[in-house]
């Protein structure tokens, strides 16, 4: 139960902290849920995390599935484990979700004011600067992972840039690339 | 407003999109859906509800189906749009989660997971890359974008701390000029 309350307070405050969308959060979300709360390892952290990739829907679902492994760890039954997940859900789309409700409402009174302009410019960067951290969080052991062989590194590192240029250069859903990402460690990322 | 759908009607039109998107790019299937196919919003509606959605806390696509339901039939309408687009995603996750907490020790299903987190690395790093385009090459820009990460990914300062530290000399500089105000 106190398990379940962690998560609420964790994903409530992520939920308004996200700014800019959902990947803005993804270095405070690894930072509590691996380091502080250690519901998920790192490893957990990262693969939960391209599991959302491939799942239809808004990316941050997958937040659902570390309530589900944050249950899991601390010895909860697979029913616990479920309303961990929906906890975790509510607790990350309800908060953000009211507000938007409730501010489109009056939205339209602040909409003119030139203030509302400076504040977008100003949290552009800061966004960018946390999903860029995101990309850190993820990649310390998706994409370098010390624990691993120099060659297997190497590996993970080519396929994530593989990935960023040819997404660069031709129109593809990335849900294949990252598929096909899987296919590529199946066949080389086995032996090493 | 031409037509007024029901709330089972919504449901269903968010619903599909949630089983339907794979890959991302949720706000392009949201504008298909609604503005193109639909036609329950018009497209300066939908880029005013964007326009919203992107400045709040909480993903895009939540923001916009949360604004598009209400629009549509009100608090329940909201409910709809938004359950119907992320149910669908979770249900799929459990099933995901399932078979990766009962194989995540195979060989073959480790190494294929490890191929599948390098990519999705790769991926996030082009979307940080292709929508901070115009950040990266400002030099004021920069060196928030630097700080931040710095401050919360290397040295794991509280986000909270992190954005009363740094917003308020972001939003200043880029604070409304006077000619411009007019």
């Amino acid at each position: 139960m106190r398990e379940l309350v962690s998560l609420l307070n964790v994903f409530c405050l992520l939920s308004l902290l996200a700014v800019g969308g959902g990947s803005a959060v993804l270095p405070q979300m690894e930072h509590e849920t691996v380091t502080v709360h250690k519901w998920v390892t790192a490893d957990d952290f990262a693969t939960i995390y391209s599991l959302g990739q491939m799942a239809p829907g808004p990316n941050m679902t997958m937040v659902g599935l570390i309530g589900f492994k944050a249950a899991n760890h601390s010895g909860m039954s697979n029913a616990w484990a479920l309303a961990a997940m929906l906890v975790v859900l509510f607790a990350f789309y309800l908060p953000s979700s009211f507000l938007t409700y409730a501010v489109s409402h009056i939205w339209d009174s602040f909409k003119e004011n030139p203030w509302r302009d400076s504040v977008q410019k100003g949290m552009a960067p800061i966004t960018i600067g946390l999903m860029l951290a995101g990309v850190h969080a993820v990649g310390k052991t998706a994409s370098y992972n010390p624990a691993h062989s120099f060659h297997f590194n190497s590996l993970t590192i080519s396929i994530g840039l593989a990935v960023t240029v040819w997404l660069f250069l031709n129109r593809t859903n990335p849900a294949l690339l990252i598929l096909l990402g899987g296919v590529v460690g199946w066949f080389f990322l086995r032996g090493i | 407003m031409e037509n007024s759908p029901t709330c089972t009607e919504i449901f269903r039109a968010f619903f599909r999109i949630g089983v339907t998107s794979f890959g991302g790019g949720l706000v392009a299937y949201l504008r298909d859906e609604i503005v193109t196919k639909k036609k329950w919003m018009t497209p300066d509606d939908f880029l005013a509800a964007l326009e919203i959605g992107q400045t709040l806390p909480g993903l895009n696509s939540v923001n916009v189906a949360i604004i598009a339901g209400r629009r549509l039939a009100g608090a329940r309408g909201a409910i709809a749009a938004a359950t119907g687009l992320v149910v669908p995603g979770a249900v799929i996750l459990v099933i995901l989660g399932l078979l990766y907490v009962r194989f995540r020790n195979n060989r073959d299903v480790a190494a294929a997971l490890a191929g599948i987190a390098a990519a999705a690395v790769g991926l996030l790093l082009q979307v940080t890359l292709k929508i901070g385009a115009k950040q990266f090459l400002n030099l004021l820009d920069l060196f928030f974008v630097l700080l931040t990460f710095v401050l919360v990914g290397l040295c794991h300062v509280s986000l909270p701390v992190a954005l009363f530290l740094i917003a308020p000399f972001a939003i200043i500089l880029h604070r409304p000029r006077k000619e411009a105000a007019k």
